[in-house]
This record gives structure tokens, C-alpha cells and sequence, in this order.
């Protein structure tokens, strides 16, 4: 201002336009110049880097770039890469998954009844929904609606039937409906789909998996009726009671009429048909689902107050983290028969899916143990303080915070879990990686073919564990309460 | 303690074993304990039933019996007439070559991808970024594969390494070469590198088990009193330190106690590589590392190695950057603070996350059944188990085994943890 009135003929009136900072201050080059060049040291670094993501590139891009998408063998799809580039060329040969993607997705599965496994991993996403994302009915919403359109678009490509898609992809409508107007009644949809799930890929009788969720149901309606009146322990205790007599008494009787009465049944599956990435996500899911509560029981058996309890439980967790999961899994398949009666004989999923679950429950535990210790004291004694007994303030108080704080632990070991599925292979299950690429192998068509069939398997790996892991981290963040 | 006096002479009802808590616990640990024994009654019950179902009886004869399989990789002697224990213990001891240089592997690629991860240089730190992610979410059981197909198939023949008269006369190269100056040849067959050997022989110790080669002995005491030695001389200069003020130089002290003796003691006992050399079908000579080791040791370490790094990336971190800047306020350069600050803090964070990786490699090396290399689970676990059909016994023994094993190692590192974590009062 003081220049304006000033009025002297040399002195500018007004200000000049702010000129660009020197090349080398700005823009690309100075980027390059911070983050690649900064030091000797750092600019080395740089060239290493770069000759190694070169090697990378130029060693992949061939093989990647011939890739052969349709053949009927592996000699086929050499022959398509010599034609295209000349001898000595080498190739992808897609066409492998192209031809065999249905064993690495359901094993021996029986074609028709593709829908249902493909329905079920729907639905389980349906049931997560209100759980992954709580009161975030948006996130709810757009989970749900894309995942009737990715199931409408895979039913088409694979079943075809045209009544099942309709049926189906309505069904699925309704619940993505239910998501918009009431997303907390989804959780019905999660209470049931254990019970759904299990009839949806085993088939049989419906009337089965439903008469084990009326047992729960026994036990539930005869713990409401009798907090009132005893504590918690008791009522839980009976309640389980009643429901065993449920299952073990009257359940076989009451389902047989009701099959007979209205015969809701499915074609009926044997466990060894179960293959590829539905065996390893049927154990994963399972076994994930199951381990968090024998978690948190087995991390709070850890820190009781109870020496024979205490005892018990540290001596299971440190006796299944001592030893490796294959030992565990070859003791599903030879050992467990000598420890149940004679002649009994279940089913070897079943069998992995408890020791699975057992091993993982052994390891969140420890996880859980963590969060447990992280808590200040004074949380217990204020929970003691305000009166609540000790499920109260666990469920209330202590549980809701130890968790929070131990997500990326319980969430690593949720991956470690999914990753370690694979090893079901040395048990005689078909698991994607080692089973079903065996199986694939063994025909002459395709004997020689060894990165394509693990490239496509690490792949989708690595989807659903990055996915798991990038999960996690924003999970952290929507819990994190504290003012930073 | 009116009040406690009071509580004291009410009469007992049967009732307060649940509602009183000062009983409850004990009626729920009764209870407990019940079904516990009940459970292992059955159990058990069940075990003598289903042994006597099958005709069967626990027996550990079975270990004396002779083997009669033969394993390639035997750190101590054993041929197919050596008892199924012997061939347990080769497989314990492949267990433990295989763990021990999977750690010191693992270690060592954690470490430096750790704090490449943290470097300021874009392109690296993306790099690292990528092989941390890609081997921490995709199974170990595909990396042993993988890198078994590596080894297996994409590597040349021994027979491409061959020079023939013609080829040396025109000056043609073979189709593969053997690396670092003719010393490692790396075929789909095998890998060989030089072996260090001796001219001269002192014999062994015959110890009935095991026969122990005196210069093996000789170098581990050479090398423990080189030790004692260098020990003795940094504590009398960190003495004369303290006294003095002024610390003298030792680095040549101690350079010399560990390399002069032992370098005395080769020379005289006329030390030499024996280079591997390509002979009739295979390369002979030099030491021979199979496919099998190889590729478990590769994808072991890659797998941990990224585990690592994100613990080591964790416990950087985890140092508040007040703590260099503190370090920088008060003059230390540096390369000192690095030291004498920051690392030992993120040792502290490091350290119980890397137990953990150790423990967990030691258990995976179980999987190398996937490319037949015979550790304890592939002996005791695996041909031993089927030729005897004693599941129970094997399974029993192996598990034993690895919980002993994970349990020395926690045991080790909780020592280690224990002599760097901060000291309180």
C-alpha cells in the first residue's frame, strides 16, 4: 500500500506474478531428485532397484505376453506359441485353467449343484455384512447389492438353469432389501446361516441342521426363563441339558416325521467330493468362526483366578503352539479313531475342522492374552465396583476393549489360519494348492505344466489374505477412540 | 472384622457353593476337574478298547528294529541297517540344520528388507513393500513348491555343463556354467559347492553312538578360547576405560584371537577346497546339497524373512522420533545414535515378535515332506510310522519332540529377551 502513494515514477505500482520455482525445485525432477537421488548411497540403491525390477519384467514379459487361452493340451499350447513366435519361445498356458477352473474352485463337486457353494459363499457375505460393518448401513448396502449382482452374473455363467437363477437372484433381492429398511435384521440372517450353510453344500434333509438349531433354540428359551430366577452358571448349565436331550433324544424322531410330512431335501454330497478353494474356505470359515470363542474361553482361562483352570488351560495353549499344525492334522486322520468307541467313524472334514479350530483357538488365546494384559487394572476394579459379576464385566467391559486392541493380532492369525488350510492336503483332502494341482497333473494332457496352476492359486490367496489384512487396518482405524 | 465374625458362624448352607463366592470357585474347579477326568477315563477307555480291537499293543520295540530305508542328507553315519531310532535322530538332526539356517537366513533378509521398507527411496521401499505383502499372504506350502519347481525344473542338466574336444577346438561355450570362478554348479539334480577339507588326519573319537572327528573337537575349542580370550581383553579396556578415560584400540587385538590360532591350526593341519567337478553324469566331489534342502531353506527364508521385516519395520518404528532428535541435540552423530540409541530400544520391540518367527519356522520345517526331505517328520513321522504301523507311538514321540524342541528355543530367546529389554528397578 505504502508503494501505491508513494507515486515515484521508478517504483512499481504493483506486485509482480509469482514466478516458478527453479526445474530443479519442482515438479518430476525434483521428486526424482528427493526420493531416488538424494544420496550416493540412495542413488545406488535406486539403480539396484531398477535393474532388478528390469530382470523382473524383462524375464516375465515374454511368457506373460504369449499367453494361449484356448488349447486342449500342453502340447497344443506349445505348438500355438512356437506358431506365434518362433522356436525357443515360451509361453503361459492359460488354457490349463480355462479347462480345469471348476476342480480348483469345488474339487469333485457335482457339476449341477454348482449353485450351491456359490450361493453359500453369497450368503456368507450377507451374514458378515451386519458384522464387518456395524452401523454403517451404506457400506452394509453396497456389500450387499454388489454381491446379488456378482452372484446373478456367475450364476448365469455357470449353472444356467435358468429357474435357479431367477429363484436365486430374487432371494437375493429381498435380502438386499432387508439390508436397506432394517440392516440389524440381517443378523438373523447370521444366526441362521451356520445351519444354512451346512445344509446348503451337504444337502440331505433340510429338517437335520434345523432340528440342531432348535436344540440351541431349547437352550436359549430355558437360559432366558431361568436367569431370573438362578445364576448365570446354573441356567446355562441346564439350559445345555434340556437341549441335549433335544438333540440326543427326541430330534431324530421329530425330523424323520417332519421329512416324511414335508420332504425339503437336497441331493446329498459325501465330504470327499469337496475340493479346491470350497474345501479350504468351508474349513477356513468354519474353523475362524469357532476359534474366537475357544479363543477369548482359553485366554480367560489363562488369567483366572482358578489354579485348576488356569493350569489346564496354559497347558493346552502351550501344547498346541509347541507342536507343528501337520502333526495335529495327521492326528485328525490316524489318531482320533484309536480316542473315539470302535467302529465310530466321522467325517475326516469334520475331524480337521475341530483340530484346525483347537490350533487356531490355541494361538488367538494367546493373541486375546495380550489385549487382556494391555488393559489397566482399573478397568476390572470399576466393573467390580458398579456391581457386575464376572460374564457381565467381561462381556461389557473388558472384552469390547481387549479385542479392539488385539485386531491385527486375532486378524493375522485369521490369515495364518486360511494359508495354513492348504496343508489338508497330507491328510488325503483335496486342497487347491497340492490336491487339486496333483489331480490336474496326473492327466497326460497336461503333465508338464508346473507355474500356471500356482500362479492362479497364489493369486487368489493372496486376495483374500491382502483383503483380510487391508480389512483389519480399517477396522482399526473405526475403533480407534482414543484423541490423537 | 465384626462383620467377618458374623459371616463365620451363620450356618452353612448348601446353596453358598454357588451363590457365595467366596466357595464358588471351588465348586466350579470340582467340576472341572470331573469333567475332565471323565473325559480322559473315556478316553483312554477307549484307546485300550480300540488297541485291543485291532490287536494291537504300545510297544517301543519297534525302535531298535532296523530301518531298512535310506535317507540322502546324514549328518551323522547311517546306512539302511541302522535301527528306525537312528534314522529318528538323522531326521531330528535335519530338522535342526534346516531350522538353525533358516533363522540365521530369515534373520539376516528380515533385517535388511525391514529397513530398505523404511527407506526414503520410493522405488526401494515399494519393492520391499511388494515381496513383504506377496510372501506374507500367499501360503509357505506354495513357496516350497515353487521354489522346488525353480531348483527342479528351470535349472540346466549336468551334462549342459560339459566342455567336449570339439567345442573347446571352436571356441564354443556350453549351455551352462558353473558360478563364482568354477566352484558351484547348480543343476536340476543336485547343488554342489567346494567343501573345506584336510591333508592331514587326526582320527576320530570313537563315542559309541556317534564317531566325533578330533579336528572337528580341536577347531570348537580353538574357537570357544578364542572367545574367552577376546571377552578377557574387552573387559580390561572397558576397565582401563572407566580408570583412564580413554579407551585403548582393540579391534586389532581382537581381529588377531579369532583368526590367527584358527588360521595356524588349518595351515598346519593343510587346509583346502575340494571343488566340485563335472564327472560321468553328475558333478562329483565338493558338497552336494539337495534339491530338497535347497528349496526348503529358500522358501523358508523368503517366507520368514518378510515376517521378520515387518516386525523389525514394527519395532523402528515403534521409537518415538524425539529419540533421535534428543541424540542430535545432545552431539551424537549419527551412526552412533543408530547404535546406541534407536537399536537397542527396537531391539526391545523386535525381539518377542522374532521368538516367535523362529518358533514358527522350526515348526514349518515340517512341511518338507511336501518335497521329500527327511526330517523328523519325514523319518519318525513318515516311513518309520507306515513300515511299523505304530501311529500311536510315533505320533507321540514326534510331538514330544517338536514341543521339547519349541520349548528350548522359547526358553533361549526368553534368556536373550530377558539380558537386552530395559532394565527397571
Amino acid at each position: 500500500m505504502a508503494v501505491r502513494n508513494t507515486n515515484l515514477a521508478f517504483a512499481r505500482d504493483e506486485m509482480l506474478e509469482a514466478q516458478l520455482p527453479p526445474t530443479s525445485e519442482r515438479g518430476v525432477i525434483k521428486w526424482i531428485r528427493e526420493n531416488l537421488f538424494s544420496t550416493p548411497l540412495n542413488a545406488a540403491l535406486t539403480l539396484v532397484a531398477l535393474y532388478v525390477v528390469y530382470n523382473i519384467v524383462a524375464g516375465f514379459y515374454p511368457w506373460i505376453s504369449n499367453s494361449v487361452w484356448v488349447a486342449d493340451s500342453q502340447k497344443e499350447c506349445r505348438d500355438i506359441v512356437t506358431g506365434m513366435s518362433g522356436e525357443g519361445a515360451t509361453g503361459a498356458c492359460w488354457a490349463l485353467i480355462r479347462a480345469r477352473w471348476h476342480q480348483f474352485m469345488f474339487g469333485f463337486y457335482p457339476p449341477t449343484e454348482y449353485w450351491r457353494p456359490i450361493l453359500t459363499l453369497s450368503l456368507l457375505f450377507v451374514a458378515l455384512a451386519p458384522v464387518l460393518f456395524a452401523g454403517k448401513n451404506k457400506s452394509i448396502l453396497i456389500l450387499l447389492a454388489s454381491t446379488t449382482f456378482l452372484l446373478f452374473v456367475t450364476l448365469l455363467l455357470v449353472d444356467g438353469n435358468i429357474s435357479h437363477v431367477v429363484f436365486i437372484t430374487l432371494g437375493m433381492i429381498a435380502l438386499t432389501a432387508l439390508g436397506y429398511l432394517a440392516p440389524v435384521r440381517l443378523y438373523w440372517v447370521t444366526a441362521f446361516y451356520p445351519f444354512l450353510s451346512i445344509f446348503l453344500l451337504w444337502g440331505g434333509s433340510f429338517w437335520a441342521p434345523f432340528g440342531a438349531l432348535i436344540g440351541f433354540v431349547v437352550w436359549g428359551v430355558v437360559y432366558n426363563l431361568l436367569q431370573e430366577r438362578f445364576e448365570a452358571v446354573v441356567s446355562f448349565t441346564l439350559g445345555l441339558f434340556f437341549a441335549a436331550i433335544w438333540w440326543f433324544g427326541l430330534q431324530g424322531f421329530v425330523t424323520d416325521m417332519l421329512l416324511t410330512g414335508l420332504p425339503l431335501e437336497l441331493e446329498f454330497v459325501d465330504s470327499d467330493r469337496f475340493g479346491g478353494f470350497l474345501l479350504a474356505l468351508t474349513i477356513g470359515v468354519s474353523a475362524i468362526a469357532a476359534s474366537l470363542p475357544v479363543g477369548v474361553l482359553l485366554a480367560l482361562g489363562r488369567q483366572s483366578d482358578m489354579p485348576l483352570v488356569k493350569i489346564l488351560s496354559v497347558g493346552f495353549i502351550e501344547f498346541v503352539r509347541g507342536v507343528p499344525l501337520i502333526t495335529m492334522l495327521f492326528t485328525a486322520s490316524l489318531l482320533l479313531q484309536y480316542f473315539l468307541p470302535p467302529r465310530t467313524n466321522f467325517d475326516l472334514i469334520l475331524r480337521v475342522i475341530i483340530l484346525v479350530t483347537f490350533f487356531s483357538a490355541a494361538y488367538l488365546a494367546e493373541v486375546i492374552r495380550g489385549g487382556l494384559a494391555a488393559l489397566p487394572t482399573g478397568q476390572f476394579e470399576a466393573a467390580n465396583a458398579l456391581g457386575l459379576n464376572y460374564w457381565q464385566a467381561q462381556r461389557l467391559i473388558i472384552m469390547p476393549q481387549a479385542l479392539k486392541v488385539s485386531i491385527p493380532g486375532i486378524v493375522s492369525s485369521f490369515i495364518g489360519l486360511f494359508k495354513d488350510t492348504t496343508l489338508v492336503a497330507y491328510v488325503g483332502l483335496m486342497d487347491p494348492l497340492k490336491g487339486v494341482t496333483a489331480i490336474v497333473r496326473a492327466d497326460m494332457a497336461w503333465k508338464g505344466i508346473y507355474w500356471e496352476p500356482y500362479i492362479f492359486v497364489g493369486i487368489i490367496f493372496f486376495a483374500f489374505c491382502f483383503g483380510m489384512s487391508r480389512y483389519s487396518l480399517y477396522l482399526e482405524n473405526q475403533l480407534k477412540t482414543d484423541h490423537r | 472384622m465384626a462383620f467377618t465374625q458374623s459371616a463365620e458362624f451363620q450356618q452353612f448352607k448348601l446353596s453358598q457353593l454357588i451363590y457365595d463366592t467366596r466357595f464358588r470357585s471351588y465348586t466350579i474347579q470340582l467340576f472341572v476337574l470331573i469333567i475332565v477326568l471323565a473325559a480322559l477315563y473315556w478316553l483312554l477307555g477307549n484307546v485300550v478298547d480300540n488297541l485291543a480291537a485291532k490287536d494291537k499293543d504300545i510297544n517301543f520295540a519297534y525302535l531298535f528294529v532296523r530301518a531298512g530305508y535310506d535317507i540322502d542328507q546324514q549328518l551323522i553315519s547311517y546306512t539302511n541297517d541302522s535301527t528306525h531310532l537312528r534314522a529318528s535322530i538323522i531326521g531330528l538332526l535335519n530338522t535342526l540344520v534346516l531350522a538353525f539356517a533358516g533363522c540365521v537366513l530369515a534373520t539376516i533378509v528380515g533385517l535388511i528388507a525391514g529397513i530398505l521398507r523404511l527407506s526414503k527411496n520410493w522405488i526401494v521401499s515399494r519393492l520391499i513393500g511388494v515381496y513383504v505383502e506377496v510372501f506374507r499372504n500367499v501360503p509357505l506350502l506354495l513357496w516350497i513348491i515353487v521354489s522346488l519347481v525353480f531348483f527342479s525344473e528351470t535349472r540346466p542338466q549336468p551334462r549342459d555343463f560339459r566342455v567336449t574336444a570339439e567345442m573347446a577346438a571352436s571356441g564354443q561355450e556350453p549351455i551352462a556354467k558353473m558360478m563364482f570362478n568354477n566352484s558351484v554348479a547348480i543343476t536340476n539334480r543336485s547343488n554342489n559347492i567346494p567343501s573345506v577339507q584336510f591333508t592331514n588326519d587326526l582320527g576320530v573319537i570313537d563315542l559309541g553312538f556317534v564317531s566325533v572327528s578330533v579336528l572337528f573337537l580341536a577347531t570348537v575349542f580353538i574357537l570357544v578360547a578364542s572367545y574367552f580370550t577376546n571377552r578377557f581383553v574387552l573387559r580390561t579396556a572397558t576397565k582401563v576405560q572407566w580408570d583412564t578415560g580413554v579407551r585403548p584400540t582393540t579391534w586389532w587385538k581382537s581381529l588377531s584371537i579369532w583368526f590367527l590360532p584358527l588360521g595356524i591350526f588349518f595351515w598346519s593341519m593343510g587346509l583346502y577346497l575340494d571343488y566340485p567337478v563335472l564327472g560321468g553324469f553328475n558333478f562329483k566331489g565338493g558338497l552336494i546339497i539337495s534339491q530338497a534342502f535347497m528349496s526348503m531353506l529358500v522358501a523358508l527364508t523368503l517366507y520368514t524373512g518378510a515376517f521378520i521385516a515387518e516386525a523389525v519395520r514394527a519395532g523402528i518404528l515403534a521409537i518415538s522420533r524425539g529419540q533421535t532428535e534428543a541424540a542430535y541435540a545432545l552431539g551424537v552423530t549419527p551412526s552412533l545414535t543408530t547404535r546406541l540409541i534407536i537399536l537397542p530400544q527396537a531391539l526391545r520391540v523386535i525381539i518377542p515378535p522374532l521368538i516367535s518367527q523362529y518358533l514358527n519356522l522350526t515348526k514349518n520345517t515340517s512341511l518338507g515332506i511336501a518335497v521329500g526331505y527327511l526330517d523328523l517328520n519325514g523319518t519318525l513321522g513318515g516311513i518309520t510310522l507306515n513300515q511299523t504301523g505304530r501311529e500311536l507311538e510315533c505320533m507321540v514321540l514326534m510331538m514330544s519332540t517338536y514341543l521339547v524342541l519349541s520349548l528350548i528355543i522359547s526358553s533361549i530367546m526368553n534368556i536373550y529377551n530377558a539380558s537386552v529389554k530395559l532394565k527397571e528397578r
